[in-house]
């Protein structure tokens, strides 16, 4: 009996808080640069009940029905399309993806050709990733469908940091004064600039890492603090984002060698001693295993690098709602 | 435009009384508890259903499997909202399948909500029996559903607007009519 009252009453807090609706008036999700606090806690909010489905037996929901969206990737990826094409699947929409290396942009269309052929079918959401920084920016001023970045050049990846974001505040709860340490190629990586974006304006502290030739000079005026030893940077902190370290770069001799950045940048057990007892560490993968991480950090218990993976459904699953539903012109009021 | 209060209908004795005899006409329906779980649809449904659950549990000493249903999303009408409804968990810690499963809501109306909660629960299982309990029916249906338990007749027209508040939602417990005011 206590326990019902208890289990109900855990409810209520959450019910009790706003329930007339809120205001997501965006057309495109470009980045994190440009969404506020309270939109960003809104992608977040609407992601918990998304994850709850995709435990369900059944993930299929009528919301999206008759929608369509394409994944339009100029770049390679597996996991970011396929999460995305199975968020839209989840949701009740139809999705088409554009393999660019099959597809006509090999006969030399441009990007606004296609872009417009594809709005031409139909389509109401497009999800585009591109080597250009800027391109989805420029492709949604061109276009009536809504646009979603999924990564360009080294600008932007907003998914990737909402669902590295949303692991974070299931984990630690809130953002409020948690030290983040984000470990790697800081220049080449979108996933970081959009996670000091997001996080700085979540009101977290965030550091950055790596070694000089891969740290950009400008980046202290992002408002994060830049350590070049990684036992300095991983003292005391709540969460480490390791980043991938793309293999390419150590050919143009930005690094020596694969075994030296391992050793003096690789996530292992040692390291993580420095940092908090219940850090939590995540990589927005594919990862290097044993080379920006040691394996036994990365199966290890303060690892969600798996779980990172179901959350960036569900905050997909978030986004196309939050594009889709409510007004066909896209300008939501309370 | 305002919301001007034209009648009381229900005081928080008037409530109870209703639920208490909700929580009986369920158990002489279904024959006790057995495979009984009852699921509140949100908001208002939620605590309605565990203040059920608690007269049920009370009369016989038997807890009851007691749900969370979000509807949002199985809604007919998102393309239409100029607002964004906000998203809350579905929280059915239990197999539905084979239970004879209670939805529980304060007030049926066009019957729309109910058509959508059908919906939600199918997606999470396949009861053996689905029932409705409901604080308010106001009438004026726009589909074919019907409420098994009621816990008071309310004839309104389509102007007025009925208000259930609730003691864990609103703070008090009353059931008001409202209309536009001038």
């Amino acid at each position: 009996m206590s326990s019902l009252r208890g289990w109900a009453k855990r409810f209520f807090c959450g019910i009790l808080k706003g329930e007339n609706g809120m205001r997501f008036k965006r057309k495109d999700i470009l980045g994190l640069q440009e969404l506020s606090a309270e939109e960003i806690k809104l992608i977040l909010d609407t992601a918990a009940p998304m994850k709850e489905i995709l435990k369900r037996e059944i993930k299929k929901l009528p919301t999206l029905r008759g929608r369509s969206v394409v994944t339009l990737f100029y770049e390679p990826s597996t996991r970011t399309r396929n999460s995305f094409e199975l968020a839209a699947k989840y949701m009740g929409a139809d999705t088409v993806n554009v393999t660019v290396a099959t597809s006509s942009v090999q006969k030399g269309e441009n990007l606004k050709d296609t872009a417009k052929t594809i709005q031409m079918m139909g389509i109401d959401v497009i999800v585009i990733r591109h080597s250009a920084a800027g391109a989805p920016h420029m492709l949604a001023r061109m276009v009536e469908a809504r646009v979603i970045n999924a990564g360009d050049g080294a600008h932007e990846h907003p998914t990737q940091a909402l669902l590295d974001m949303f692991t974070i505040r299931e984990k630690k709860g809130d953002f409020k004064g948690l030290q983040v340490a984000i470990l790697g190629d800081i220049t080449h990586s979108r996933v970081a600039r959009s996670n000091i974006w997001g996080l700085t304006k979540m009101g977290a502290e965030v550091r950055v890492v790596g070694p000089a030739t891969l740290m950009p000079p400008y980046i202290s005026e992002l408002g994060v603090k830049v350590f070049y030893r990684c036992e300095e940077a991983l003292e005391g902190v709540d969460v480490i984002n390791v980043l991938r370290i793309q293999r390419e770069r150590q050919r143009k001799g930005l690094f020596p060698s694969i075994r030296e950045y391992s050793r003096l940048f690789g996530l292992n057990e040692a390291r993580l001693r420095y940092a908090k007892p219940d850090v939590l560490v995540l990589h927005p993968g594919p990862v290097n295993r044993g080379v920006e991480i040691s394996p036994q950090v990365q199966d290890g218990p303060h690892s969600a690098i798996n779980e990172q993976v179901t959350n960036g459904v569900a905050v997909r699953m978030a986004l196309l709602y939050l594009l889709l539903s409510g007004g066909e012109s896209g300008e939501i009021t309370s | 435009m305002p919301l001007r209060e034209k009648a009381q209908i229900m005081d928080a004795d008037g409530i109870r009384r209703a639920l208490t005899r909700i929580a009986h006409e369920i158990l002489e329906r279904n024959k006790g508890v057995k495979d009984l779980a009852l699921i509140g649809i949100r908001t208002r449904g939620v605590p309605l259903a565990q203040r059920i659950a608690a007269k049920i549990e009370e009369i016989e000493g038997v807890p009851v499997p007691l749900g969370i249903l979000d509807i949002t999303l199985y809604r007919d009408d998102l393309s239409r909202l100029d607002y964004h409804p906000v998203l809350h968990k579905t929280e059915v810690p239990f197999d539905i399948t084979d239970k004879k499963v209670v939805l529980v809501d304060d007030v049926l109306y066009t019957g729309r909500t109910v058509r959508a909660a059908l919906d939600a629960l199918m997606d999470l299982g396949r009861p053996r029996v689905v029932q409705l309990a409901v604080l308010v029916d106001r009438g004026h249906r726009e589909l074919p559903i019907r409420a098994d338990y009621v816990g008071k007749n309310v004839p309104t027209s389509r102007r007025e607007v009925i208000s259930v508040n609730l003691r864990e939602v609103d703070g008090i417990d009353k059931v008001v009519i409202e209309e536009p005011g001038e």
